[in-house]
């Protein structure tokens, strides 16, 4: 379900990655049968609970945030959260070796937070920058790490073992994250958290429909897009 | 008769170009074709299933190879069902992917669809026209378009979101329907998700 989002500051995710440990240690005691989703024991009761948080909370808020503000304000709110990133996906870019990417990555940050206003416009795109989409779980998955088992967090949603430790670098690098006083670096991990599940809206209903076990369908889902991010749109096919 | 025969000529290119259009220019024409009903139609910009799917069943289906997409889902198991279970099978995975992703459409705002450029061999019988969604403020989204050569033409067996394939991302949840009770059992289910399904869209229009 929800893809990035850095909300909720460090010593929660902190606290949030321990529990994580424990419960993994524990979940390999009741290890699944699918080999595909070896902590299906410990996912599929974290998948439950977030599933309430969400319709209760995230996806309301959602949805309030997606009704009254207009669509011009909505995309100035997308385009400076991927903005702010473009940095970091431009490390990533470097890191995996794809240099000309990353400096495209550095050339739409220094036009966007200028000529963007605060990366408020994204005016790199209209000029054929395109965007990327990388992170550190992507660049050590092309360093040849694998990705471990599946796993759904609270929260944060699905991620592999290899993505989880992904997401925690990213989360660490984040430069939003830094930002002081350390209530308005809470309110941007708020709005971008709102943001991020506001654009989800539509494809809610499509899952909730076409799934025969929602939780299968998002966990397939996830292998899939990922497997996609890695090979940037390009992944070699697999035998039927 | 001069004229009669100039006629015929042009009927009979005329149909042979069609049948012979590429699977990109395919790709193009139908989804243009739909897009500029959607954006000239309220009702189902207001969230109309019946409409919406009626306007799918006649632009969109006839181009979709369906029982090639179960096949595509079920995986192994495909060929160790009956012809009548497949057959069964694969008109109500139709429904379901219909259905649901009819409705998708319904939440269409001013995407713009960005056509990739497409090169093929003339001896190609499988492709890939790969396009984009893009709309303000969001990542592009890439869609893509497995088709393959029949007799009858091209046809789309797969239809692939951000990497994601709306066929094969069913093949565990067929594969664990067939473990619990075999193909029939499968075939139970996808058929009782249709009917909630139904049941649950006639609620909504009754409000």
């Amino acid at each position: 379900m929800i893809d990035s989002f850095g909300a909720l500051g460090g010593r929660m995710g902190r606290s949030w990655a321990l529990g994580g440990l424990v419960a993994l240690a524990c979940a390999g005691a009741w290890a699944g049968e699918n080999p595909l989703d070896p902590y299906e024991g410990f996912n599929r009761p974290m998948f439950a609970v977030n599933e309430v948080v969400d319709k209760y909370a995230a996806k309301p808020v959602a949805q309030i945030y997606d009704n009254a503000v207009p669509l011009p304000l909505k995309a100035g709110v997308g385009n400076f959260f991927g903005n702010a990133g473009d940095l970091w996906v431009g490390v990533n870019s470097a890191l995996q070796g794809k240099f000309s990417d990353a400096g495209i990555d550095l050339s739409r940050l220094l036009i966007n937070s200028t000529v963007g206003i605060f990366g408020l416009f994204d005016v790199a795109s209209e000029l054929g920058l395109e965007k990327h989409d990388e992170d550190f779980g992507q660049t050590l998955a092309v360093w040849g790490v694998g990705g471990g088992g599946y796993l759904y967090w609270p929260v944060i949603g699905p991620r592999n073992v290899r993505d989880t430790f992904g997401w925690g670098v990213d989360f660490y690098a984040d430069p939003l994250m830094r930002v002081r006083p350390v209530s308005v670096s809470n309110s941007l991990a708020g709005l971008r958290f709102v943001d991020i599940r506001a654009s989800l809206l539509p494809s809610d209903k499509v899952v909730e429909e076409a799934a025969l076990d929602k939780y299968a369908y998002i966990r397939d889902a996830y292998q899939q897009r990922r497997r996609n991010q890695i090979f940037d749109g390009r992944p070699p096919r697999l035998d039927d | 008769m001069k004229k009669l025969f100039a006629l015929t000529a042009a009927v009979f290119f005329a149909t042979v170009a069609y049948a012979q259009e590429a699977p990109d220019v395919l790709v193009q024409r139908v989804t243009e074709d739909v897009l500029e009903i959607i954006r000239k139609d309220k009702d189902i910009q207001n969230g109309d299933t019946r409409k919406v799917i009626e306007l799918v069943d006649k632009k969109v289906l006839p181009n979709f190879n369906f029982t090639h997409m179960t096949a595509l889902a079920l995986g192994k198991e495909w060929r160790k069902a009956t012809p009548q279970q497949q057959t069964q099978l694969t008109a109500e995975f139709k429904t379901l992917l219909v259905r649901t992703y009819s409705n998708a459409l319904t939440s269409y705002k001013n995407q713009k669809v960005v056509y990739k450029p497409f090169k093929m061999g003339a001896a190609e019988t499988d492709v890939l026209v790969r396009t984009e969604v893009l709309q303000p403020g969001s990542k592009p989204v890439q869609l893509d378009y497995s088709l393959e050569k029949l007799d009858s033409g091209w046809r789309v067996y797969d239809v692939v979101v951000a990497g994601i394939s709306l066929v094969t991302n069913y093949r565990d949840q067929f594969n664990q329907e067939v473990r619990n009770g075999g193909v029939d059992g499968l075939i139970a289910s996808v058929a009782a998700k249709n009917r909630s399904l139904e049941a649950n869209s006639a609620k909504s229009e009754k409000k």
